[in-house]
């Protein structure tokens, strides 16, 4: 047995998006080789969660902490965020966007995190993409621009994987691909995090459900946003 | 009770509560006396008569310009580094304000501008300065305007203000020069190293009532301002009511 | 820990030559602007020869501003900012070296557009220099000013506009310092060297505090 290595801590994250309260105390703790796939209803906030542990939403309360990670880094700086945008720049060819990335986003090696860097001919290669490495990535379609944005993940190696919706755009071939990914990331000693409304066949995982609660009682007037 | 505990907005509400009527009555008085000293007991010029009267309000609102740009420059500061709720109210609501004195004292200076000068406007020094300052207020009040989320268009604006607040005294310093350049000093100076106590005193009691006035008037927009937002939670929240803001998670282990 | 910063000043550089050409685009509106004025003031060459670096400064101000607003738009609206934010880099030095690569792709043609243009101002050739020279020092500063303004932009559908009214104020001792210094160089109230090297300092504070205020500004309105 592995020992977990690293430790996402989420202590009462509290976020507030457009003058309205998202979640408030939410708290979990993740261990590497886990995945926690997060649940709930339509704009519940899975993904203002994943952009939170992301570092892209500004806390309101709470604290989130990587225990095992690199002193000088920031927790999200151990994440690679997989959303619903591609970040692929059409004007530059496959390759040369995923060069970019491989020089540009900084690798977190972390203890018992094991997952080997790819050469971006590799991961597009592994991802079936690889007969469109010259061409600009203007001619490629949906699913295959997704699947060049899923290769970033493979050239910089991060211990944390944000995912949001992960499989969607994506054929049948193409999910259970991912799947065998997602699943070599956690042997690997990673950890993923995963906002989804389809059942992923992952070897560890954990369930995270957000669901509406009541109204609280807290009076508007204390409210100032 | 310490000065943080205001973060609160219901406790600063309750606050200018009190304080306001206080303030409204000495800003009356101030602004009678002044307005009584400006107008009966200041002497005239001997050059330009009684239109030297419009200084009386022109230096304060000139004056009140740039310290509306001070409480938001510190207001900035209060919203970027502490992340107090009330400094972005207190900027947001300055800018208005600001932009009004600021535009006074260009109208009142081009006023007075007039017979002095024979034009309404000259490119001079002062007066240029203060018109790229009105140029920024405006831009910050749009800045707020044309940004949805609140807090985001706080921060977005605190931003521009500490830029601004570091560009000033460059962009002072660039037009006095642009200014030497161009037209040697022919203007009549208004502020001589001594000013004689006749005019003093007036400008100075006229000066706290512009004072005054400001703080009722910044403190009431404030008080708009939490309003404003309230009435934007509740309708929000209104808006929500389906899943009302808040979600408790549950994390329980599944194979 | 470099080689982050060659990359990104490469894709920066790749991406605005091969997207629509927006050097030639600002080429192109600068020498609009320089066309226009002399239907607008008359053709009088004495007087264009007065006014000219002050046009030239103009309307490269002009054309600048006009290229800001894709600066970060591009990356935002693609989700590249966001990956961008969590790359572990400091993003002061990402925007420093973002227009860095804005400037050689957009404001570099305008100072080697300008002698030629200046043929048309009937400038002389010393002030045509003086005139290059001012420009080629101050373009940076307005490259790094506006970065704050399309920064402050970048969520906003149509900003482009709103960026040229935030940054104007804040550019405007840029545009005095360059015309005086190249007015000087024509006929000396000054010394050029005086207003010249004030516009290298405006250059050097620009690039401290527009990456600075910039990334604040993107750090703070990510969502």
């Amino acid at each position: 047995m592995r020992s977990p290595a690293l430790n996402l801590i989420a202590e009462n994250l509290t976020i507030d998006r457009g003058g309205r309260r998202v979640f408030q105390d939410l708290s979990f703790s993740l261990e590497s080789g886990t995945a926690l796939v997060v649940t709930g209803a339509n704009g519940i906030g899975k993904s203002s969660l994943l952009r939170t542990l992301a570092g892209l939403v500004a806390l309101a309360k709470g604290k989130i902490l990587l225990e095992g990670g690199e002193d000088d880094k920031l927790p999200q700086e151990h994440a690679h965020y997989f959303g619903h945008q591609d970040a692929v720049k059409p004007a530059l060819s496959v390759l040369e966007n995923l060069k970019f990335w491989q020089s540009f986003a900084a690798p977190a090696q972390t203890a018992g995190f094991t997952g080997i860097q790819m050469t971006p001919a590799e991961a597009v290669e592994t991802l079936g993409i690889g007969h469109t490495a010259q061409l600009p990535a203007a001619y490629l379609s949906a699913g295959q621009k997704r699947r060049l944005s899923l290769s970033r993940l493979l050239v910089t190696p991060r211990p944390i994987w944000l995912m949001d919706e992960p499989t969607s755009a994506l054929d049948k071939a193409s999910e259970q691909q991912l799947l065998d990914l997602m699943n070599g990331h956690l042997t690997a000693g990673g950890m993923i995090v995963t906002a989804t409304h389809t059942e992923l066949a992952l070897t560890n995982t954990k369930i995270l459900h957000l669901q509406a609660v009541a109204p609280d009682a807290s009076a508007p007037e204390e409210m100032l946003i | 009770m310490a000065f943080w505990d205001y973060a609160n907005p219901t406790r600063f509400l309750k606050l200018v509560q009190v304080l306001l009527p206080w303030l409204v009555g000495l800003c009356v008085i101030f602004f009678a006396a002044g307005l009584y000293m400006s107008f009966f007991m200041a002497p005239e010029d001997y050059q330009q008569g009684n239109t030297v009267r419009i200084m009386y309000i022109h230096v304060p609102a000139a004056w009140l310009s740039m310290m509306c740009y001070s409480v938001m420059a510190l207001s900035s500061i209060g919203t970027l580094v502490w992340k107090h709720p009330l400094a972005d109210v207190s900027a947001k609501s300055a800018a208005p304000i600001g932009a009004a004195f600021t535009f006074m004292a260009l109208v009142t200076g081009s006023l007075w501008g007039k017979p002095m000068w024979g034009t309404y406007w000259v490119w001079d020094a002062r007066l240029t300065s203060v018109l790229v300052l009105l140029i920024m207020y405006l831009g910050l009040m749009t800045l707020w305007r044309t940004m949805e989320d609140p807090i985001k268009a706080g921060k977005a604006a605190a931003v521009l203000t500490l830029v601004g607040a570091l560009n000033l005294p460059v962009i002072k310093f660039s037009v006095d020069w642009w200014n030497t350049l161009h037209q040697p000093a022919s203007v009549v100076r208004m502020d001589g190293p001594t000013i004689h106590p006749d005019i003093l005193w007036p400008l100075m009691v006229m000066a706290t009532a512009f004072t005054l006035f400001f703080f009722v008037i910044h403190l009431m927009a404030m008080r708009n301002e939490i309003m404003r937002r309230r009435v934007r939670a509740l309708r929000l929240r209104a808006a929500a009511s389906s899943h009302p803001g808040t979600a408790a998670a549950t994390a329980q282990p599944a194979e | 820990m470099t080689g982050w910063a060659m990359a990104l000043f490469q894709r920066d550089l790749r991406l605005s030559i091969r997207v629509g050409g927006s050097a030639l685009v600002g080429v192109l509106f600068f020498l609009a602007v320089v066309t226009v004025i002399p239907f607008g003031v008359g053709p009088d060459l004495n007087l264009l020869a007065r006014i000219g670096p002050a046009i030239l400064w103009i309307g490269a101000l002009l054309a600048t501003l006009l290229g800001l607003d894709r600066l970060f738009q591009a990356d935002r609206d693609d989700g590249t900012l966001d990956l961008m934010l969590m790359a572990g880099r400091p993003m002061e030095l990402v925007v420093l070296i973002k227009c860095l690569a804005h400037w050689i792709a957009t404001g570099l043609p305008l100072v080697i557009a300008a002698p030629l243009l200046a043929i048309f101002l009937n400038i002389d050739p010393i002030a045509m220099g003086a005139v290059t020279l001012t420009l080629l020092v101050g373009t940076p500063a307005l490259t790094l000013i506006g970065a704050i303004g399309a920064s402050l932009t970048v969520s906003l559908r149509r900003g482009g506009l709103l960026l040229a009214v935030l940054v104007i104020p804040l550019a405007i001792p840029v545009l005095i310092f360059g015309v005086s210094a190249a007015d000087a160089a024509i006929h000396d109230p000054v010394p050029f060297l005086t207003p010249f090297l004030i516009l290298c300092a405006l250059s050097l504070i620009a690039a401290v505090i527009g990456p600075v205020a910039s990334a604040a500004a993107l750090r703070f309105t990510a969502d």
